[in-house]
């Protein structure tokens, strides 16, 4: 095909930064218009659901941790619920409750690295986090505070911050002691107001103005906050179990990505994330997240992806308060986990990562060993709408010279906190223009 | 035609900013691994922002988009080599660095991804994608240190925080860090942990595991699963013995010795003589076919 007799314009990223895991970015202009885009996944596959079968299904929350160093938690609660829905058994509420804890204590984390370390930076033209505490070391400061705050519900929860320990298929291998869940309260009250002060700090950020066109996907859990468990629901009215969802989900090969991409069946590309989330469930947010969103400027809806660090910002207030309201009223579950025993069938399980919706599906047999496993994380989901996003800012923003152009189309990716070892391995960002 | 124009550097490459800085530099490098260590570096809010006075961080994709050209006083890497390019990579690295640390299992004994070492030729590829000849990717997953010199070695699946500390301001100041060899067991007296072991008959790695977790697991009622790989001395046929007489098959203790650090020679050793497979080229990186580099 030819585009006239100009060259063409190619923005190119190879090694994209601030993000989890290595790929790249490719943006192809000519005369004017965005003809192609492309996000590269070249972080070397692990095979982990190759590596899995032959497995116990008791291994699979600690192995499968290791897909992700930011949100272990999300694989070790994801696989956890997969194995125990193919076990036929369900946990109480005390159990969900620690888990609930433990998973906040992630949300808090990842949200915090991902706001102040990760996506911050790009709104205030710096090209770090150390560069930006040069200009507001304070601010720095706050997100250090709050990241530390998860990383400690975390370690009293799990054990330490980065793959817990002490996660088991049916609940725990120890409950916490009331003292330690106890001294996690002043911490946590001062991260909910550190977390209140962010949500107004990046409310006044510049943002691009961009509105994208959202299939949002998300968890829904009956008057709660989707976290640890729920039902798939989208923008459109579906609404099915982990296991049905899984069925209409269809994961695609593409050459340029050792990341599967997945579609709905029959269907566009969909969003997973703090976008959907916030779309699908803004109405079971605490009341000083609700406030704080309503304050930001957040419609019931936000479809500005780049204001997406602000929904992350109400979603770490939201995880603050509900860390704190589960710390208050904990009690030790007795005992810490349901003795769970192997039955031969399919199991799958779904929860919200940080980044997004997680599920794991396996298939073991009446001995516990796994015979098949698939995993599909938030970033494969996302893919294809995080490329459909880039080809929107692109066309909108080539008044700006190549490197501005470039941050630009990072930025972009960067909206949706992909991660890319979670999706497979590396991500990079080429521009091609004429 | 279709030219890049405007590409930032790749890893490993020459080229932006010349460092006029006169700190030490300091690189992080990720190759196969879940980032889990690099976040360590991350997680380390008391100290980060005093470290990144003191240190030039010259490297580091996954905190910030701004690089300097090498050589790099102190590099860190990631994760372990499973890619032609990758096992190209490493090897620019090394040539532009004074000092060479790897961080973690994936880097000092392959990871779990290492668990292909024992699987057939391509299985793996084939279970997860539909078009393996996509997929430029070895038959094996193998430590830094064969196919590059290291420095040091810190393991850790994750590795501690503590200690990376330890390594970065040591390496820095010309000594040998001083990071301890002996096991978690031994570290369990320490704590007064009680024997899961000898009072439960649980499965436990911890005698001739390394310490460095803090010897968590036994702290929360559950074995230790090896995260830190062998300690500098291991017995491990007595502790397979004694699991055995506890009533593990010995498939199941092989798979114990085959998780994080399932390339590490203890444990190595261990699984095979308990009756796993044998790697299909042990030590050996093969070069497949493939694509070349992907930019």
């Amino acid at each position: 095909m030819t585009h006239g007799s100009h060259p063409p314009r190619v923005i190119g990223v190879e090694g994209l930064s601030r993000v989890e895991g290595e790929g790249s970015l490719r943006v192809e202009v000519h005369d004017g218009t965005v003809i192609d885009v492309a996000l590269e996944i070249f972080e070397p596959p692990r095979y982990f659901e190759a590596l899995l079968v032959g497995r116990h299904f008791t291994e699979a929350p600690d192995i499968t941790a290791r897909i992700c160093g930011i949100c272990p938690v999300a694989y070790q609660m994801s696989a956890c619920a997969a194995m125990e829905d193919a076990c036929g058994v369900t946990v109480d509420e005390q159990v969900n409750s620690l888990r609930r804890l433990l998973y906040c204590g992630e949300w808090i984390q990842s949200h915090a690295l991902h706001i102040y370390l990760l996506h911050a930076p790009d709104f205030l033209g710096c090209a770090d986090a150390v560069e930006l505490a040069q200009r507001d070391r304070g601010a720095v400061e706050r997100g250090l505070q709050i990241k530390r705050t998860g990383n400690l519900v975390m370690e009293t929860v799990g054990g330490r911050a980065v793959h817990p320990v002490n996660v088991r298929v049916g609940g725990f291998y120890r409950a916490p002691d009331p003292a330690s869940v106890t001294a996690l309260i002043e911490p946590l009250r001062r991260a909910r107001d550190a977390a209140l002060a962010t949500v107004e700090w990046v409310s006044g950020f510049d943002f691009p103005d961009v509105a994208g066109d959202y299939r949002f996907v998300a968890l829904r859990d009956g008057d709660r906050y989707a976290i640890e468990r729920g039902r798939p629901a989208s923008s459109e009215g579906l609404d099915v179990s982990p296991a049905e969802f899984a069925d209409l989900v269809v994961e695609e090969q593409v050459a340029r990505s050792t990341a599967l991409h997945a579609r709905l069946e029959g269907n566009d590309p969909y969003l997973t994330g703090p976008l959907a989330r916030y779309a699908l469930n803004a109405r079971e947010l605490s009341p000083l997240a609700a406030e704080a969103a309503v304050r930001a400027g957040l419609g019931p809806v936000c479809t500005n992806p780049f204001r997406s660090i602000v929904v992350r910002a109400v979603e770490l207030v939201f995880a603050c308060e509900e860390a704190l309201s589960l710390a208050e009223s904990y009690s030790p579950p007795d005992p810490p986990a349901l003795t769970v025993t192997a039955r031969a069938g399919v199991g799958t399980g779904a929860t919200e990562a940080p980044r997004g919706l997680l599920f794991h599906q396996y298939e073991i047999d009446g001995s516990g060993t796994i015979r098949w496993a698939r995993i599909v994380p938030p970033t494969s989901q996302n893919q294809l709408t995080i490329e459909a996003d880039l080809r929107r800012v692109a066309q909108g923003a080539l008044e700006l010279d190549d490197d501005e152009l470039r941050w630009r189309c990072e930025q972009s990716v960067r909206n949706h906190d992909p991660c890319i070892s979670c999706a497979a391995h590396f991500l990079d960002v080429t521009v091609v223009s004429s | 035609m279709t030219e890049p124009i405007a590409s930032a550097p790749r890893d490993g490459e020459s080229s932006s900013t010349p460092d006029l800085d006169p700190r030490p530099t300091l690189a992080v490098w990720k190759f196969a691994s879940c980032d889990g260590c690099q976040l360590s570096l991350l997680d380390c809010e008391d100290e980060l922002l005093s470290l990144a006075d003191a240190v030039h961080i010259a490297h580091f994709t996954e905190m910030s988009r701004a690089t300097v050209t090498g050589p790099y006083d102190v590099s860190l890497v990631e994760g372990s080599i499973t890619t032609p390019a990758d096992a190209r990579r490493i090897r620019q690295i090394r040539e532009s660095s004074r000092r060479l640390v790897t961080i973690g299992a994936c880097a000092t004994a392959g990871g779990i991804q290492g668990l292909r070492n024992f699987a057939a030729s391509g299985l793996y590829a084939r279970t997860v994608y539909a078009h393996p000849e996509y997929i430029s990717s070895l038959d094996t997953s193998t430590p830094i240190a064969e196919h590059v010199n290291v420095d040091f070695e810190l393991h850790g699946c994750p590795i501690d925080r503590n200690q990376l500390l330890e390594v970065i301001t040591a390496t820095l100041a010309g000594r040998r860090p001083v990071i301890a060899g002996h096991s978690v067991c031994q570290e369990c007296k320490g704590r007064g942990t009680v024997c899961l072991l000898v009072s439960e008959g649980t499965a436990c790695l911890g005698p001739v595991t390394r310490t460095g977790c803090g010897a968590l697991c036994p702290a929360v009622g559950r074995g230790c699963f090896g995260c830190f790989g062998p300690a500098e001395t291991t017995n491990t046929p007595s502790l397979a013995a004694q699991l055995r007489r506890q009533g593990m098959a010995p498939v199941e203790v092989s798979r114990l010795f085959r998780t994080f650090n399932a390339a590490a020679p203890a444990f190595l050793d261990e699984s095979v003589a308990q009756g796993g497979s044998i790697p299909v080229a042990r030590g050996v990186a093969v070069q497949l076919d493939g694509p070349e580099e992907h930019s």
